[in-house]
């Protein structure tokens, strides 16, 4: 594990053969070169900024780094501090005292939300969480279409009026449905839209507004750049989002969206999506994706 | 890394700026590297450091097309063209593909659209708004996870049946670690070189300006399995920067062709580098 890192802190080490004790002085190479690798794992820059201060804080305080492989040793540092700052276990799902749970779906376009909502409502179904679908998206063409497929997939109802009703509407009726069928778990897909769209973004809050939701969930790409930081603190600031959803993880991106996702909002992942499968839905685990952060 | 005329604080800003929109640390290194050198080499004022690194930026943009005398970039009129639209999941393709049969009809070219995303749910119902927004043909195959390589061989002789000038291939998102959907994108630009080899060929690389540093790992294996000739960046109308490209543009010699600004049929543009780089390096 981290081997490509582990070399390159050793290296930054060895130039200070002998000094074996930690001091802000010398630290300096090392975490030059941990913040090339939060960098380059799409860590956003104010983010790594913040965390390389800790890290450096941390790293003064336990003082003596010693023996044949100073880099592994300064790496666990960095390693425990993600995963403490990503939240040290997984978070579940609202799961609201008075059915209809209520979840809401938002984030930029693409991301992967109405997936994640058939992905939530079977995973939900797997435990015996009976669930509704709301269709809110009455922009991109056949996003409708999109969710009745996935829904006669996995054998979960949908409920939409079409594309020439106001979403907020079509969210409201859509909570009045699940009340009425007496499901457990009401997720509403909303279109993707981008944070400085300030109608798309009103029309968001209005449907938060009118739903009151349990859970809001922000779906995240887990190949996002910089990026990352700030869509949060839109979303966050104008929305108010209690989670977070990373998809694609699948692939091969390094992922490091996820710890600006959560430094900037503080609110948890709670799943991460692993593939376009219905069934490729897993809680998220910090260790995981700190391994994979830092995995070169 | 980047000692020259610049000073530190100098050197910090500018990397921060590069940083921060996704052109990466190794780019960005580069970049420094020969904004120094150039400032050096010519004697050049440092406070006019940021007018010569968005000369080089450019220069990293254009160079794909140096030399080349015809550089707008449209179908070739009275022959067989073909613009095959790759890219991972939720990039922008079948968007692109509706925004490009707007423009293709409205230059007066006959188009066509092959949906070749046969697996994705609602995709060819999807391709289909397009192609009636756009009153361009669509062919499909009505089966369920049927071969997409099938689909752009019938779209193909669809396309040579009607004298068609421009054939637009939608292809499924994949994301480029997965073998077996690489295999298929490349079985897919093989039938598009046997059936028509006659055909010119623009194989195009969708990437969302959103995306980080994997962008340039998507470039290097849809290459291979597509082998790309250019570039679209899509969702410019964010607040990313799509910096990405830039990287992907110089190591991989692939021009950005087009970019997308917005989900109307309207919103894509031939690209431009003296605007891109002003909009990355402003704010
Ligand atoms: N490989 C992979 N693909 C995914 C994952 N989640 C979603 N996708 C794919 O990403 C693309 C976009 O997914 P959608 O669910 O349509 O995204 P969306 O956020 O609803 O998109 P808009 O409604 O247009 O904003 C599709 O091709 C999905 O199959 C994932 O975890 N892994
Ligand atoms: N803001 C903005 N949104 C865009 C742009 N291009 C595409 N989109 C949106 O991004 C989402 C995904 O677009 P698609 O065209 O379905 O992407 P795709 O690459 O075909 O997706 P898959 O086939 O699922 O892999 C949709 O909501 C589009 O409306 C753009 O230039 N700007
Ligand atoms: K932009
Ligand atoms: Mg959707
Ligand atoms: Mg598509």
């Amino acid at each position: 594990m981290f081997d490509a890192l582990a070399d390159k802190l050793d290296d930054a080490w060895k130039k200070l053969r002998g000094q074996d004790k930690i001091s802000k002085a010398n630290i300096q190479d090392t975490l030059k070169e941990v913040r090339r690798a939060l960098l380059s794992a799409d860590v956003n820059l104010q983010v790594v900024k913040a965390f390389i201060a800790d890290v450096e804080k941390k790293a003064l305080g336990e003082g003596v780094i010693s023996g044949v492989n100073p880099g592994q040793q300064f790496i666990k540092i960095v390693y425990d501090e993600l995963v403490k700052v990503m939240g040290e276990s997984n978070v579940p799902l609202a799961n609201a005292n008075e059915p209809p749970t209520v979840i809401l779906m938002a984030g930029l376009q693409g991301t992967g939300k109405t997936t994640a909502t058939a992905k939530l409502a079977l995973y939900l179904r797997k435990q015996e969480r009976s669930c509704l679908m709301v269709g809110t998206d009455i922009y991109r063409p056949a996003a409708i279409d999109q969710l009745l497929t996935l829904g006669n997939q996995i054998d979960v109802p949908v409920f939409e009026m079409g594309t020439d009703a106001d979403p907020v509407e079509i969210a409201r009726q859509g909570i009045a449905k699940a009340k009425e069928l007496g499901v457990d778990t009401v997720i509403v897909d909303t279109a993707g839209r981008l944070q400085i769209d300030d109608d798309m973004m009103g029309e968001l809050s209005r449907i938060k507004d009118t739903i009151e939701p349990d859970d809001t969930l922000l779906v995240v790409d887990a190949m996002t750049g910089q990026e990352a930081a700030n869509l949060t603190y839109a979303f966050h600031e104008q929305i108010g989002i209690t989670g977070a959803i990373l998809t694609k993880l699948d692939g091969d991106s390094r992922g490091g969206a996820a710890l600006s996702v959560r430094q900037i909002s503080g609110q948890p992942i709670k799943f991460v999506g692993v593939g376009e499968k219905v069934e490729a839905l897993e809680p998220f685990y910090p260790d995981r994706l700190a391994s994979r952060i830092l995995n070169m | 890394v980047g000692k020259g005329p610049l000073n530190d604080d100098a050197v910090m800003e500018i990397e921060s700026l590069l940083l921060q929109a996704d052109v990466g640390i190794e780019a960005t290194d580069y970049i420094i590297e020969t904004l120094q050198t150039k400032l050096k080499a010519e004697a050049l004022p440092p406070d006019g450091a940021i007018a010569y690194l968005k000369t080089i930026l450019q220069d990293i943009l254009d160079k794909p097309l140096a030399g080349k005398e015809d550089k707008a970039f449209v179908p070739e009129q009275g022959e067989f063209n073909i613009w095959l639209l790759t890219g991972v999941n939720g990039a922008g393709k079948t968007t692109t593909i509706g925004k490009l049969a707007n423009l293709g009809q409205k230059s007066g070219y006959t188009c066509m659209i092959a949906a070749a995303d046969t697996f994705r749910a609602a995709a060819v119902q999807q391709v289909k708004v397009w192609g009636e927004r756009t009153n361009t043909p669509v062919i499909a195959n009505p089966g369920k996870n049927t071969d997409p390589a099938a689909v752009v061989y019938d779209a193909i002789a669809a396309a040579q049946a009607k004298n068609t000038e421009l054939l637009l291939v939608d292809t499924a998102g994949r994301l480029q670690n997965k073998q077996n959907l690489m295999a298929e994108l490349a079985k897919i630009r093989r039938i598009i070189d046997k059936k028509a080899a006659d055909a010119k060929v623009e194989s195009l690389l969708v990437l969302d300006a959103t995306l980080g540093q994997n962008g340039l790992r998507q470039a290097q294996v849809f290459s291979e399995a597509a082998n790309l000739s250019g570039v679209v960046l899509t969702k410019l109308d964010g607040s990313a920067k799509g910096g990405v490209a830039l990287a992907v543009t110089q190591q991989l010699n692939l021009p950005i062709r087009f970019i997308g600004a917005g989900e109307g049929i309207e919103d894509l543009r031939p690209f431009s580098s003296y605007e891109f780089v002003e909009a990355l390096l402003n704010g």
